[in-house]
């Protein structure tokens, strides 16, 4: 709530920063993240570009959950199949990545469609677990149909090129990373400025009235899981150009929860919830990690302690953040921003 | 033939086993509206309470069984009380990421605790297998069968014929009305989750005694979502005869589909395929409380 | 099915409702109910609690399905038209409950309303195309001018209406059914819970939407008073069967009426 704010126009009321102080952090933010890799070691730069690809998947993610409000625990078997789907363009193919990646995100996007058909006759918890079924039902998939997505062993991948420009190291990928990842973050905020995404956000808060206003509630949730499938498909392209191979253990039902930890930590319903969320829950294991190396020199054993410990602070973050701050880091950051604008006056 | 016998009478058993796990969970929804996702793992814990029983106290089976019942109440009562209650009235995700927040604490301290080893119980049912006509049932599988079929008719009888158990059907049908009649609601959700508790205790340590424990025993836990869709979430005679269709299926999928297709597991995969016809033909399953909806 | 005696259903009537049967399991909540609303009027539907006044909107607005009658909009069958599309012929409601999107603004919950009439596709929205754009420029600018400023609300857009008091957030209902472009404006109790001061404005509101906009409205309705002074013509319901329809003046006389509804306290 800032004072001395007008707007002339309503076009200028409706952009999406409407500040010249959230423009300036804007430009901030832009030059920090062009710089960063250049500043950073090979550890970050390779946190950073996983970041990017979980940002992407957790946007889609948020789209689904957070802003249509249909429970989706099957999120990373879209991802999944975005992956296998690039991959086998691009090995089977020939496909270049530009081609390869949409392909898995077009891939994705159809089978949303396809787990978004049980929507017409089921909603709520029955649909939560209709995406469970889906999740356990492709990871079988993937492993089993051994002609296409090569069984346990998976598919290898040759890093993305362009022109003979080749994105073989994590600097590089990074700069394949971030564009898309900014990219999908302005697709999904400008989706919420127009009739679809206030469709979805009807369909959350009350559907059947919604139905009465004139939103076809079947086809926006089939929308919803189509759209925020095909964020989920391009962040597996991305990543299998990233890791340079596909299993099927990359995409387990862990994933899934992981990046709903991610939207629900970060604030659901909201597009920066989605990135404080990602960098939040990415970052926390790994912090964990470098401390438990240093406890190393204290104590040799400590690495065995690190995955019990990593699985304990993950339901601790969940536990404690729905418990104590249900809306999560950026009702945080939200109230962390009032109070400075209003300092020094308390309310 | 006698093939087809042996998968039915192995998918019985398989099922009654998975109708103990689905009835805790059963009560917890039908009392408090939650789906527990740390079912696997509270069934975990109980396996290794009663395996610490066993091995550190050198207690009989019976009074392990005792101990781990206990010590599994507790823990549902100190989850219900720390975790559960503040979240009361929030929406549906919530509830469920913080089952499934405390499943991934439960495994991380079991890990911390136990090491990530497997464990066996030592030798508690005679070796025998039991013969019924032309099918043979291993005594590891026959035995604890038995105790899943007591365990289920003693919470048959609990919910039927004490005041407890009809209070607590009453705050499942109704929680307003419950209170109006002067019923301790927030007693009931902690006896409720007390009882999930042991059941999944009683289950943990019956999967224990066929396969073994260790902190991903919790996994099969994701088993009772074919049995309790079929079933009806919130209805534990549906949990009774869900659980046996979905191990006769299990044992029938992997018995006559498993050499056709590609790959194996498919006795893994065949319930959830299962789960998903189901909920576009019959979302209730076959006993579950339509649910109606008002404007 | 023969219309309801004391309206002949032409071309001036925006809502003519035939021979409805409404039953849920054993319960009969409408039973042979019939009749029109002329253009350009206010009609008032009354009755006792339970008799199947919300019911019979619910049918109008196509939520629920009659298993018999005909329900014609400008002369035009909609029955068997799906609820979903209904707004785009005309109709529009409010809710006896509210039945606002908590988690938007006041804005977007009544920008929602013309929904119907909106054409951006997924694609265009986004990429916040050009075509995008436009359509939303408009949109608000006709909501600006046309609803926010007419209900005197335009210093609430931004609010979540979650934080709104109760009787501003009936006025965000009434401005959102305003957005649906309606030719058949359906209000459900929009008087409920407010103090006099909230009802004087109201009504006022609601005569200006009929005599500035030329929109038609049925409104059902407890507050007698209200009733009596902005309906031209008064449905009666009870038990799901209409027992009497008239002007305000004949439907007080009515003794069928007198009996089933007004002779109680009201």
């Amino acid at each position: 709530m800032r004072i001395g704010d007008f707007k002339e126009s309503y076009a200028a009321d409706e952009a999406l920063f409407r500040t010249p102080t959230a423009r300036a952090w804007l430009a901030v933010l832009a030059a920090a993240l062009v710089a960063f890799p250049f500043v950073a070691g090979d550890y970050l730069l390779y946190l950073a570009n996983l970041v990017g690809v979980f940002l992407i998947a957790a946007l889609g993610l948020n789209i689904l959950t957070g802003y249509t409000g249909q429970i989706s625990l099957g999120h990373a078997a879209f991802m999944g199949v975005g992956a296998y789907a690039t991959a086998v363009a691009a090995t089977r193919l020939d496909a270049p990545f530009w081609l390869a990646v949409p392909a898995g995100g077009a891939a994705a996007c159809l089978a949303g469609a396809v787990v978004g058909v049980p929507s017409l006759r089921i909603k709520g918890l029955y649909l939560a677990i209709a995406t469970l079924a889906a999740q356990v039902i492709f990871e079988w998939v993937f492993t089993n149909w051994e002609s296409v997505t090569g069984g346990i062993r998976g598919i290898n991948v040759p890093p993305a090129s362009l022109a003979g420009f080749r994105f073989d190291t994590d600097l590089r990928s990074y700069f394949l990373v971030l564009p898309l990842a900014a990219l999908h973050a302005y697709a999904a905020a400008n989706l919420f400025r127009t009739r679809v995404g206030r469709a979805f956000i009807a369909v959350r808060d009350r559907d059947l009235s919604a139905e009465l206003m004139g939103v076809n509630l079947f086809r926006t949730k089939i929308l919803a899981f189509m759209t925020s499938s095909w964020f989920a498909g391009i962040a597996g392209g991305l990543f299998v150009y990233f890791a340079k191979v596909v299993t099927p253990e990359s995409f387990p039902l862990s994933l899934s929860i992981q990046l709903l930890a991610m939207i629900i930590v970060g604030g659901l319903g909201t597009i920066q919830g989605a990135l404080y969320g990602t960098v939040f829950v990415t970052l926390v294991p790994e912090a964990l990690r470098s401390l438990t190396q240093l406890a190393q020199r204290l104590s040799p054993d400590a690495m065995t302690w690190f995955y019990p410990m990593r699985d304990i602070v993950f339901g601790a973050m969940i536990v404690g953040f729905l418990v104590f701050e249900p809306r999560g880091l950026a009702e945080i950051v939200s109230r962390a921003r009032r109070f400075f604008a209003l300092w020094p006056f308390p309310k | 033939m006698d093939h087809l016998l042996q998968l039915l009478v192995s998918g019985v058993v398989t099922g009654g086993i998975y109708a103990l796990i689905a009835i805790g969970f059963v009560v917890v929804y039908k009392a408090t509206g939650v789906i527990n996702f740390a079912t696997g793992e509270l069934m975990m814990i109980g396996a290794f309470f009663a395996w610490t029983a066993m091995t550190a106290a050198r207690a009989p089976f019976a009074v392990a069984v005792l101990v781990a019942a206990l010590g599994a109440a507790l823990v549902g009562a100190a989850v219900e009380r720390v975790v559960l209650r503040p979240l009361m009235g929030q929406r549906a995700i919530s509830v469920i990421m913080v089952t499934i927040g405390l499943s991934s604490i439960f495994k991380g301290l079991a890990q911390i605790v136990w090491t990530g080893e497997y464990r066996s119980f030592p030798a508690i049912f005679p070796r025998k297998p039991l013969v019924l006509g032309p099918v043979l049932l291993p005594s590891r599988q026959a035995y604890p069968f038995l105790i899943a079929l007591a365990a289920i008719l003693l919470l048959a009888l609990l919910f039927r014929f004490t005041r407890t158990g009809t209070a607590m059907r009453a705050t499942a049908g109704d929680q307003a009305t419950a209170f109006g009649m002067g019923i301790d609601i927030r007693r009931m959700f902690s006896l409720s989750w007390m009882l999930a508790a042991i059941t999944a205790a009683l289950a943990g340590i019956v999967i224990g005694t066929i396969g073994g424990i260790s902190p991903q025993l919790g996994a099969v836990g994701l088993r009772i979502f074919p049995v309790v869709i079929l079933g009806g979430l919130d209805s534990v005679g549906g949990a009774l005869l869900g659980g046996i269709v979905v191990g006769v299926l299990e044992n029938l999928a992997g018995g006559y589909l498993d050499p056709l297709l590609p790959g194996a597991g498919v006795k893994d995969v065949a319930p959830f395929v299962a789960l998903v016809l189901i909920l576009m033909v019959r979302p209730y399953g076959l006993f579950g409380t339509r649910e109606i909806e008002r404007l | 099915m023969r219309p309801a005696p004391g309206a002949v259903p032409d071309d001036q009537d925006v809502l003519a409702v035939e021979g409805l049967f409404l039953a849920f399991g054993g319960v009969q909540a409408l039973a042979d109910v019939g009749f029109a609303v002329r253009r350009g009027s206010i009609t008032g539907i009354i009755g006792p609690n339970g008799a199947g006044k919300t019911s019979l909107l619910n049918c109008v607005a196509g939520f629920y399905r009659p298993q018999r009658g005909r329900i014609l909009l400008e002369g035009r069958d909609v029955t068997r038209v799906p609820a979903d599309r209904r707004p785009a012929l005309g109709i529009g409601r409010t809710f006896q409950n509210l039945a606002l999107f908590e988690g938007m603004t006041v804005l977007d919950n009544v920008k929602l309303g013309a929904h119907a009439h909106l054409a951006t596709n997924v694609f265009q929205a986004l990429a916040y195309s050009p075509a995008a754009r436009r359509e939303e420029r408009t949109l608000r600018e006709e909501v600006e001018r046309e609803i926010l400023d007419f209900l005197e609300i335009e210093h609430l857009r931004r609010r979540t209406v979650g934080s709104l008091a109760y009787g501003l957030r009936k006025r965000v209902e009434l401005a959102r059914a305003l957005a649906m472009r309606p030719r058949l404006l359906l209000l459900d109790e929009p008087i409920a819970g407010m103090t006099e001061e909230e009802t004087e404005d109201m009504a006022r509101f609601v005569l200006d939407i009929k005599e500035q906009r030329g929109v038609t409205l049925a409104l059902v309705e407890h507050d007698m008073g209200v009733v009596m002074d902005l309906c031209d013509r008064i449905v009666v319901l009870s038990f799901g069967e209409k027992i009497a329809e008239g002007t305000p003046a004949e439907v007080q006389a009515n003794p069928h009426v007198v009996q089933a509804y007004l002779g109680r306290s009201g």
